[in-house]
């Protein structure tokens, strides 16, 4: 079992190798660099930039200097924890980032336990009363999901609230505690805006598992050693969550690894349309502008979060399953 | 002998709706088993054993219901008297308490397939003790140890580490054992035994039907052996019921059986067991045509298109009930109304 | 000795169907399993009504998807009239303009003086149809002489007066076949990674396999965005095109190379391949003629699947602004105009482009649903 976490472990640090240089070359891609589009944004507004201030503009910011060296140079730095210079809002990366990481995770976080905790019962009824009218409404629904693209699903919803409600149901805090250092009340005030997008974002992984939840419970509930369990005496829903639930979880739980990079995705678009203060905004903005260092670490951070998370289930989904821990993989 | 029979099935049907037709598993089962008897149910595959198991047991899959018929089992008087009255399961709701509490503790029920019918993820012991605590008032050590003395009974070496083992880390023969020992945990009085030898290979069959034996005689339990195989119940059985499309055709002693078979379908099995002492490149005797479609069940007595002894107008019309032609000896046929 | 008698009437053989059932070819099992799905076989039809839409949009279309004009922005959708005095003669009425004096918001009021009928298959503005035929009808129109375009607004209008249906049908156009070829790119990539991992096993696997882990690690949109970004902002509109559709599918390969790789493993060890390599058959027909026709059907299954994902992608990308861009026409560009709350509160209807989305998505689900049930040898 530690060779194979282990093994994991390293897959892992290749994957975030992997990230950062694909990280650093969305940066280089673009043609010209931060200073080319702020020469461009001065000149519409009227005003000059001299050769020469470009050029310190340029060394200032390490931008003239070629490729191989740039990507050292910011490994370093970041091995400093030094996540460079936001050009646009003239501020460390990590300070304009702020809080907004944490949010993220939390965003996501709390979709992924909502789709755990609609899932699992849903799916396990679907299965147990095949071909129900519960069953074939949790189909529909489950569809319906999976078919509306969750940024959609938004529009529709702010859409409904505001004309409905006459609500704002955007973003993750009261206007009042918006900007609040860290209390009890800005908590309780985050899990209370918490449940429409992690709704929203966990929809479509929820309709997802249900299928998947069904679809296994259905396979396992033919199988032999059900019927065993039943012929022992034991009640129908202990014989049903003892066994064929406990299995039918295993590839369940290898879908946590990639359901999580989805969910961060879908949460960069959802937070747009919710104008939530998460890491999507600032992501969009910052490629726009080609604002290099912020639009870099954002994606290289995204991809280490998603990475441990994954990390995590693996660890979980071994822990869970005997029978992976005596085979090799 | 005892007088009263310990499980008396009359006139049990068992059907299962599907969306092509009915399927008519079990279509008027009439057996009877006394106490401490061993009786073997043969027929050829699909004709209605294993469905007469699970319908004694109540564990029938679902669209499958029991339509008519009933099941008289005897249990013993509670409050500790010697007495006993008989139930009939056909009534009892499958899942209600009391069917629960005579399932596993007093008529039990082992697989042929003891690989699949464990559960891969939960260790052996697990599911024994389950079984234990489900049934017994006594607690987790006491059930552990209760588990270990079952499996050194039944054979399996080094209980105690065993116990913790996973059916697949266990040879055939071990995982059969085992399946035994979980059956008979707590002390069954009717062991319903599906095929359990058909997986296993002939010196391991030998030794659990060894097992059984050794077992029944003391515990004094009874042994319904389904089974296809007619060495198996020459060897075992007491009593032998043949089944044929979901009927019992025949039930008499073991001896009736083999020696004076009254029903021409058992009078065919018989006849076409390949002999030893035939001479070499001799024809066999294979039973003429083919077991029916489910959906296509001849009218009538089930066996009358393949029967040497047809009585056109008759059999195909009516079907025979069963009729007494010996000591604990019956028949199904229009030979002998 | 004696062979037993023959002694009645054998059970009746196999009736007509069953014999069909049992020389019908693999293609023809699954087209009757596929008809018993009565879903599918409705998104079926919904989704080739969608491909039609996109080889006659411009028939389909009344107005000049480009045609703008500031005075028309932000109409809502006409009402069709059916019954003009009891008979059957469709119209709209004329829009006449006014400015509310409280507001200084222009207002639309339905001016039931002006009655302007409507005619089908009626001359418009002209197009080629293929490509090819030059032709001027459409399927709505008004009166010859008059342009449909600055008359009828089905869906009404957008910011800058453009009417919202023509440019639905356009966008069709796009959104449908931008799918297409990243599909299809994937497949190529996916068939041949996913093979050769499958297949020959051993380092090349291990490598592919670790790849593509690495890869499904990743969150994807973040990469779509940079990348999409990273796109020169003088790239001509196919340039543009063809690139999300090379970006989209770079990262969708993943999930058809795992089940064709899957489906390999899986029949690697099958009797019947073994007895083709024992026959005598090299390497490359024991592949394309024994094992491909197994999973054939689980890789059309799996294709369907993946198209929505590709539509949706693009939708989303085109709806944050780093796709597509007008003059480009697709739902997601569609969508654009419709990103904030405000905008979409006064006029909703620039929210509808999503319909289509989400229809073509569902019809798409359950018709690859029907196709993997259909395709699954094991299913009921």
């Amino acid at each position: 079992m530690l060779a194979d976490i282990g093994r994991r472990a390293l897959l892992a640090v290749f994957t975030v190798w992997a990230i950062y240089m694909l990280a650093f070359a969305i940066i280089q891609l673009p043609p010209g660099d931060y200073v080319s589009s702020y020469i461009a944004q001065m000149a519409s507004m009227g005003s000059v930039v001299t050769d020469e201030e470009a050029q310190n503009l340029r060394i200032q910011y390490g931008l003239g200097q070629p490729i191989y060296v740039q990507y050292w140079k910011w490994m370093k730095q970041i091995a400093e924890g030094n996540f460079g210079f936001s050009m646009e809002w003239r501020r460390p990366v990590t300070e304009v980032i702020g809080e907004r990481l944490w949010l993220t995770v939390v965003v996501a976080v709390s979709a992924l336990l909502l789709t755990w905790v609609l899932a699992l019962p849903i799916g396990i009824y679907s299965a147990v009363r095949q071909y129900s009218i519960g069953d074939y409404a949790a189909t529909f629904v489950g569809f319906l999901g999976l078919a509306v693209p969750n940024f959609l699903l938004a529009l529709v919803l702010l859409y409904l609230g505001f004309t409905l409600f006459n609500a704002h149901i955007g973003g993750l805090f009261s206007p009042e505690l918006q900007d609040a250092p860290w209390s009890l009340a800005r908590v309780w005030d985050l899990l209370k805006h918490l449940p429409i997008p992690a709704l929203i974002l966990g929809l479509a992984g929820t309709a997802q598992q249900i299928r998947i939840m069904r679809a296994n419970l259905l396979d396992e509930l033919r199988k032999p050693y059900v019927v065993t369990a039943r012929s022992k005496g034991l009640t129908e829903a202990r014989v049903i969550l003892k066994y064929p639930v406990r299995l039918a979880l295993n590839p369940f739980a290898s879908t946590i690894g990639y359901t999580l990079p989805y969910i961060v995705s879908g949460s960069i678009i959802v937070s747009l349309v919710l104008g939530l203060p998460t890491v999507g905004p600032l992501l969009l903005k910052a490629l726009i502008s080609q604002d290099m260092f912020l639009a870099g670490t954002i994606v290289l951070l995204l991809g280490i979060m998603t990475v441990i998370g994954t990390l995590i289930s693996d660890i979980v989904l071994v822990w869970i399953d005997p029978r992976i821990r005596l085979e090799d993989t | 002998m005892d007088a009263e029979p310990l499980l008396s099935v009359r006139n049990l049907h068992t059907y299962f709706a599907q969306d092509e037709g009915i399927v008519k598993a079990v279509d008027g089962v009439s057996l009877e088993m006394n106490a401490g008897a061993t009786l073997g149910v043969v027929g050829e595959s699909g004709c209605g054993k294993s469905v007469t198991a699970r319908s004694i047991l109540r564990i029938v899959d679902r669209p499958g219901r029991i339509v008519e018929g009933e099941i008289w089992f005897r249990r013993p008087t509670a409050n500790g008297g010697t007495g006993s009255h008989a139930v009939d399961l056909a009534k009892l709701e499958p899942n209600s308490e009391q069917m629960r509490s005579i399932r596993g503790a007093e008529i039990a029920l082992i697989f042929q397939e003891p690989m699949s019918s464990f559960s891969p993820v939960h260790s052996v012991g697990n599911q024994i003790i389950e079984a234990i605590l489900l049934h017994e008032a006594i607690d987790r050590r006491g059930a552990r140890a209760k588990a270990i003395e079952m499996l050194r009974r039944v054979g399996v070496s080094s209980p105690d580490q065993r116990i913790d083992q996973l059916a697949n880390q266990l040879s055939g023969g071990l995982r059969q054992r085992a399946m035994i020992a979980m059956a008979l945990s707590c002390g069954p009085t009717l062991l319903i035994a599906d095929e359990p030898t058909t997986a296993l290979d002939v010196t391991t069959q030998t030794q659990i039907l060894e097992l059984m034996r050794q077992l029944q005689q003391e515990d004094g339990m009874a042994i319904m052996l389904i089974t296809h195989d007619l060495g198996v119940v020459a060897e075992m059985a007491t009593d032998v019921a043949v089944m044929y499309l979901g009927r019992v055709v025949e039930q008499a002693p073991v001896d009736a059986i083999f020696h004076a078979p009254k029903h021409p379908y058992t009078r065919a099995l018989l006849r076409s067991i390949p002999r030893m002492r035939a001479r070499s490149r001799e024809r066999l005797t294979p039973i003429a045509g083919a077991v029916p479609h489910p959906y296509d069940r001849p009218a009538g007595c089930p066996f009358h298109p393949r029967c040497p002894d047809f009585i056109a107008g008759t059999c195909d019309r009516q079907t025979p009930g069963p009729r007494t032609v010996g000591e604990r000896h019956t028949v199904s046929c229009f030979l002998y109304e | 000795m004696a062979v037993a008698a023959d002694a009645g009437p054998l059970p009746s053989a196999p009736t007509a169907d069953k014999q069909r059932i049992f020389v019908a070819s693999q293609w023809q099992l699954m087209w009757w399993r596929f008809r018993k799905h009565r879903v599918a076989v409705a998104s079926a039809i919904v989704v080739g009504g969608f491909y039609l839409a996109v080889l006659g949009a411009d028939f389909l279309a009344y107005s000049d998807p480009n045609a703008s004009e500031a005075q028309r922005g932000l109409m809502p959708p006409q009402a069709i009239h059916w019954f003009d005095d009891g008979r059957f003669r469709p119209h709209v009425y004329g829009l006449k303009g006014a400015r509310d004096p409280k507001t200084f918001k222009r207002v639309y009021q339905a001016d039931p003086g002006q009655k302007i009928p409507i005619r089908f298959f009626a001359q418009g503005f002209e197009y080629r149809f293929l490509g090819l035929i030059p032709m001027s009808r459409h399927l709505i129109g008004v009166d010859p002489g008059r342009d449909a375009s600055g008359t009828i607004f089905l869906l009404g209008t957008d910011v800058q007066g453009r009417d919202l249906w023509s440019r639905l049908m356009f966008g069709t156009r796009i959104s449908l076949t931008i799918g297409l070829l990243g599909v299809t790119m994937s497949l190529v990539l996916g068939v041949v990674l996913g093979g050769f991992s499958g297949f020959y096993g051993g380092v090349a696997d291990t490598v592919i396999q670790r790849i593509i882990e690495i890869l499904r690690s990743i969150p994807t949109i973040p990469l779509w965005m940079g990348l999409a970004a990273a796109l020169p902002r003088d790239w001509t509109i196919l340039q543009v095109y063809f690139a999300i559709t090379v970006i989209i599918s770079l990262l969708g390969w993943t999930e058809l190379a795992r089940v064709i790789r899957g489906r390999f493993l899986a029949l690697r060890e099958e009797d019947f391949v073994v007895s083709a390599r024992l026959v005598g058959c090299t390497q490359m027909r024991t592949i394309f003629v024994h094992m491909v026709p197994s999973f054939m059907s689980h890789i059309i299954a799996a294709t369907t699947l993946a198209l929505p994902a590709m539509i949706i992608s693009e939708t989303a990308l085109s709806f944050l602004g780093l796709g597509l861009r007008p003059p480009a026409i697709s739902w997601g560009v569609l969508l654009q105009q419709a990103q904030n709350v405000q905008t979409v509160a006064i006029s909703p209807w620039l929210m509808l482009p999503a319909v289509p989305v989400i229809v073509v998505v569902m019809a798409f689900n359950f018709l690859g649903d029907g196709l993997r049930d259909a395709a699954d040898p094991y299913g009921r």
